[in-house]
């Protein structure tokens, strides 16, 4: 049994089912990439993963807890929030904290960590993604490859048993992406466990062990990555593979 | 009150061939006006400015609570603050100050014209900067909120220090005019008996008969209030600058 487990996850926002149960399970040291049409629910699925948004039914079991989604209570929200960390798409820093506050806020407030040993954590962090020289820099005063690697800084700060990220890329401007997709490479050597919703077919061809295309709300596939990039076996899979392969080159990564 | 003791002393002492008439006319300006500046001065700095400053910071109060009821959602509560909204937006300042104080006085009871003026103030301008604050916090993107939450904390931890900041940022231009609107309107108070510095000029003219000197000078004076709060406020713009990037295009 994975370590986190989703089972028939339902969201309708009201104008028809967004996520028609999906099921998922996730490893420790899991890197799974998300794939999938624009509209196809992958934002949606891991918003309600961490109850960002009130998926209408089914189950998640986290670490041997399990629970129905629609009848969680926030202080176990709250508490399976502490375990977890979120990459939006477009990074969310907190604007009136620095780069080295962002880091650090998670730590001195939410889990009453002292000032000082945050802060040693925050520059450990901030030094990883390669933003040593950036600690006092306020969000608008850095790039949006900057601000997404201090978001990627701020969410390894807590020590998360599982990232969600949400396109963390396709805010950046080309040249910027590979410095992200770079931190996230040596997130995944390190071993972190992370769901990848993202565009960038060469990273999830590399650094992935496990890729699922969703369309229309629902898992259409999913295998490792050289199953479903070398030899996919559904035609909505092959479709959008071709698609993304001539919209922007998979591989180009490499 | 120095120069004053100076014109008052000092005989004329000037030649016979300019006209009596015309010195004495000045003479007398001069000497209302120097009068006068003292007068309507030290109420300023006595009662207009302590007055705005303890109304406006109840004010603040007043409008940081509403509005954070109003944007947390909070049942009852939030229509509550809607009605008082209502009721003190849709009424005249100079009705809410007449109906508390010779209300209050006409049931008997004896009140502290100042405190009532304070109160009824920060009450009146709280509703307006509820407004402010509420569009302001507003403004913050939520994804703000939803990067706290992500991040562990709670929301009255997110909302004290990230979205509430944020807001304070962006409600400082809007709620630095209505303070100086504010301080403008304590002028009003006068006619519950405060005396602040137009009461002041207003029996200066009494005496002088002289309106169109002595409200030109207590005009001027709020102007200089105004200025001074104008230049405060640009003072603290810069400040918190800082952590918002004034996108000021750097071409045209
Ligand atoms: N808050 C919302 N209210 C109503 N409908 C929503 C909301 N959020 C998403 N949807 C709808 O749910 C569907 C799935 O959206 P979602 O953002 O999850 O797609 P996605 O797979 O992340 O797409 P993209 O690749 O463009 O980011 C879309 O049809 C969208 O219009
Ligand atoms: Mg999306």
């Amino acid at each position: 049994m994975g370590m986190l487990e989703i089972k028939g996850i339902h969201k309708d926002f009201g104008e028809g089912e967004v996520l028609k149960g999906v099921d998922l399970s996730v490893n420790k040291g899991d890197v799974i990439a998300i794939l999938g049409p624009s509209g196809s629910g992958k934002t949606t699925l891991l918003r309600c993963m961490n109850f960002l948004e009130a998926a209408d039914g089914g189950t998640m079991r986290f670490d041997g807890e399990e629970f129905t989604f629609g009848h969680v209570k926030k202080k176990d929200i709250a508490r399976l929030r502490k375990k977890t960390a979120f990459v939006f798409q477009n990074y969310n820093l907190f604007l009136n904290k620095t780069a080295l506050q962002n880091v650090t806020e998670g730590l001195t407030v939410a889990r009453k960590m002292p000032k000082a040993e945050a802060a040693a954590i925050g520059h450990k962090m901030l030094d990883k993604v390669g933003l040593s020289d950036r600690y006092d820099y306020y969000p608008h005063q850095l790039s949006g490859g900057q601000q997404q690697r201090v978001a990627i800084a701020r969410a390894i700060a807590t020590e998360p048993e599982i990232i969600y990220f949400d396109e963390p890329t396709s805010a950046l401007d080309p040249e910027l992406t590979g410095e992200v997709l770079e931190v996230m490479r040596q997130l995944a050597a390190d071993g972190m466990t992370m769901l990848v919703v993202t565009h960038e077919l060469g990273f999830a061809k590399t650094v992935s062990n496990k890729v699922i295309f969703m369309e229309g709300g629902a898992v259409v596939e999913e295998g490792t990555a050289e199953e479903i990039f070398g030899n996919p076996k559904q035609e909505r899979t092959r479709a959008f593979l071709r698609l993304e392969t001539k919209d922007d080159g998979v591989g180009k990564e490499q | 009150m120095l120069f004053y003791g100076i014109f008052c002393c000092s005989p004329p002492f000037y030649p016979e061939n300019i006209d009596r008439k015309v010195t004495d006319m000045s003479e007398r300006t001069l000497h209302i006006l120097t009068d006068s500046f003292w007068k309507i001065l030290v109420p300023g700095l006595k009662v207009t400015l302590p007055l705005t400053a303890v109304a406006f910071a109840m004010a603040l109060v007043i409008a940081i609570f509403v509005a954070l009821i109003q944007f947390a959602n909070v049942k009852v509560l939030k229509q509550i603050a809607r009605v008082y909204i209502w009721i003190i937006r849709g009424t005249p300042l100079i009705v809410q100050l007449y109906l508390v104080f010779y209300g209050i006085s006409g049931l008997g009871y004896l009140i502290n014209p100042f405190v009532c003026a304070a109160f009824v103030l920060a009450v009146n301008e709280g509703a307006y900067c509820a407004e402010t604050m509420r569009a302001a916090l507003e403004a913050v993107p939520a994804g703000q909120m939803e990067a706290g939450y992500c991040a562990g904390m709670k929301y009255h931890q997110i909302i004290r220090r990230i979205v509430l900041p944020q807001a304070m940022r962006t409600a400082f231009p809007p709620l630095s005019n209505s303070l100086l609107s504010m301080m403008k309107d304590t002028s009003l108070v006068a006619s519950i008996t405060v005396a602040e510095m137009f009461m002041a000029a207003q029996r200066i003219v009494a005496r002088t008969y002289e309106p169109l000197l002595v409200y030109t000078e207590v005009a001027l004076m709020y102007l200089v209030f105004s200025t001074v709060l104008t230049w405060l406020q640009h003072l603290g713009e810069k400040r918190l600058n800082r952590y918002r990037g004034v996108k000021k295009a750097a071409v045209r």
